[in-house]
């Protein structure tokens, strides 16, 4: 695996060799857990461990709040507070699941700017990136049909917003509306399903997590510099890289202990800071919240959503291009999974032979820009759809677009990167001193 | 194939893309319920009209109630609202059609396209009934004079209606639509 030379399972006793000739199960597990994994990673390699964490907890806890919650439109508000007053300890379990998804989005977005910075997107881990893109797609789905389940004010109105985005599809949108809704608005066959639909979906990302890692497994992981791992010799490669198991692991659950304090204190102290008190209303549809707000990780998309209006001049233009068939509503909901869309091909977007912004002196700052430009839509989304929050959603909508499509493929003609170290041992023994290896053995973390 | 000219069309090419054919209409078969079975169920599709008592509605107020599953809008206009809905260029419009399903042959985005015949036959442009769901994503407009053309207003994404329900501003692309309604009496409507 992974093209790096490096040891493989040898079963010893007669059990252990009976075993591995029938299925080598233990032999994958070994290979798995021993991959040689580069030792200059920083702290920004360790929410993928997190990300792991988060999808068997939110498994973990939604199985157990799916035991005592009632799918329908009359009782599942009511079923909510029976969790939150009645079952012993469902209150924590229950805070532990709705910050989890918050947790969950944390670690997705810092593992993909983790990603976004250091190439981790480049060749030979296209895949690996793609397989991400969708993980991420499913993780909104799931958090999308989670939030309905509990039938409060905000539950209702995001579905019926949300599903809107599918009826603005030309021609076919509202048979699909009605198909995904089961009824002319969203009632109780919408909420029946979407509980059917949250509960599959992760482990379909589980699956897919697998295929992920798989992905970087073959290819080895990207590191802070971008240098790939030498590979024409054992000695060569055990200079650049340590084995997962237990350096990497050991590291990893720190960072996640760590992480977990932050999460528990917000679970135990603040639980519905991230939530919105208009969701302890039970559904309505006969009022609108005075503001719908999706929950925080959906801003940044939300406000791209809202950007485009009919007096955007590329609307205007798409839609006398399209005869009237691209409205103002459909561009909304094309920008929206375009900026996702972009992102998936950004292996193809960028032109830059060097993988890692660390020796993009250009890049850099339109990466920065790039985060701060997210942070603002996710401000922008949160804000009324009113007054400057538009033309400032217009804005940030752009640059997230000119980024991608215009900045990428440019900076790789005319950016003169800086020059990268030969080997990660040597960008190893410039961060941390003479404790590592001097090149002929298998290095000792400092301790 | 590259034996094509040797064997034109032989017995085992015929059974081949036959059974094919028949595995892939076999398999649709078989997958159309999974999919059908989402679609709106029999008690919901079930055919539904509604019939409301309109005596209360003073001229200047509106009832909103709910109709599949989603709210209708019905607005006793006052002469103010009626001349500002008149006043509007059909140029001005976002939306220059009549959204209107009791005009079986359609027609411009005119007030009076927009209004309800009452019981006597005449359109006297006083009854206004709607469907109340904004035309961009579903929300539920406020009504009673809200945004800047003195109709509804849609808190969710900004778009503007006038006393018509007409849009004008935002990101909505269409006039609410009008539903299928009728006075069966002096003040009882029909809905569906």
């Amino acid at each position: 695996m992974s093209g790096i030379p490096h040891d493989h399972y040898e079963p010893k006793s007669n059990a252990a060799k009976w075993l591995h000739r029938r299925l080598p199960v233990v032999g994958l597990l070994y290979d798995t857990l021993m991959i040689p994994t580069p030792k200059n990673l920083n702290w920004m390699w360790i929410w993928g461990i997190v990300l792991a964490f988060c999808l068997v907890m939110q498994i973990v806890t939604g199985v157990i709040l799916v035991m005592h919650y009632t799918p329908h439109v009359d009782l599942a508000f009511a079923s909510i507070e029976h969790i939150m007053r009645n079952v012993n300890g469902g209150w924590a379990i229950r805070y532990i699941h709705m910050n989890g998804a918050s947790l969950f989005f944390i670690a997705v977005y810092l593992h993909i700017f983790r990603g976004l910075y250091y190439g981790s997107y480049k060749a030979p881990r296209e895949v690996t990136w793609i397989i991400g893109m969708l993980i991420y797609l499913l993780m909104m789905a799931t958090g999308f049909l989670g939030y309905v389940l509990p039938w409060g004010q905000m539950s209702f109105w995001g579905a019926t917003v949300i599903t809107g985005l599918f009826g603005a599809i030309p021609f076919v949108g509202e048979a699909i509306q009605t198909w995904l809704l089961g009824g002319p608005a969203v009632d109780n066959a919408t909420l029946n399903r979407f509980l059917s639909l949250h509960f599959l979906l992760p482990f379909v990302i589980a699956g897919l997590v697998v295929v992920h890692i798989w992905a970087f497994h073959h290819t080895g992981n990207n590191n802070p510099t971008g240098v790939d791992v030498r590979k024409s010799s054992r000695k060569e490669a055990e200079a650049d890289t340590l084995p997962f198991w237990p350096y990497f692991v050991i590291k990893d659950v720190f960072a996640l202990a760590v992480v977990l304090v932050a999460f528990f204190a917000v679970v135990g102290f603040m639980p519905n800071f991230l939530g919105h008190p208009d969701n302890y209303i039970e559904a309505n549809p006969m009022v609108t919240p005075a503001h719908i707000v999706p929950e925080w990780y959906y801003l940044p998309f939300y406000a791209i959503l809202r950007a485009f209006d009919g007096e955007v001049w590329v609307v205007i233009w798409a839609s006398w291009l399209t005869g009237g068939i691209v409205d103002a509503k459909f561009f909304g909901v094309i920008a929206m999974f375009g900026a996702i869309a972009v992102m998936a091909l950004v292996p193809w977007l960028d032109t830059s032979s060097v993988r890692s912004g660390r020796y993009r002196p250009m890049f850099k700052w339109w990466f920065w820009l790039l985060a701060v430009d997210f942070m603002v839509l996710m401000w922008a989304g949160a804000m009324p759809a009113e007054g400057i929050y538009p033309y400032i959603a217009l804005i940030g909508a752009a640059y997230w677009f000119a980024y991608f499509l215009v900045i990428l493929p440019l900076l790789g003609i005319f950016e003169k990167p800086l020059p990268q170290p030969a080997t990660i041992e040597e960008d190893f023994k410039e961060h941390y001193g003479k404790s590592g290896s001097n090149g002929d053995t298998a290095a000792t973390p400092a301790e | 194939m590259s034996h094509a000219e040797d064997h034109p069309s032989t017995r085992r090419d015929f059974l081949y893309y036959a059974t094919g054919g028949v595995g892939a209409v076999a398999t649709g078969a078989a997958v159309w319920p999974l999919i059908n079975q989402m679609n709106p169920s029999a008690d919901v599709q079930a055919a539904s009209t509604l019939r409301v008592d309109l005596s209360t509605l003073e001229p200047g107020t509106q009832l909103t109630v709910l109709f599949l599953g989603k709210p209708i809008f019905i607005r006793r206009r006052t002469a103010d609202e009626i001349e500002a809905g008149r006043a509007v260029e059909l140029s001005d419009l976002v939306d220059n059609d009549a959204r209107n399903a009791n005009l079986p042959n359609g027609g411009d985005g005119g007030d009076e396209n927009r209004t309800m015949v009452d019981f006597a036959g005449e359109n006297t442009g006083e009854w206004l009934v709607m469907w109340g769901v904004c035309t961009h994503l579903g929300c539920v407009p406020l009504g009673d004079g809200a945004g800047d053309f003195g109709g509804w207003f849609c808190p969710c994404h900004g778009s503007h209606y006038d006393t018509a329900g007409r849009i004008r501003r935002g990101p909505a692309p269409e006039n609410l639509p009008v539903p299928s309604a009728s006075f069966v009496d002096e003040t009882t409507i029909l809905l569906g």
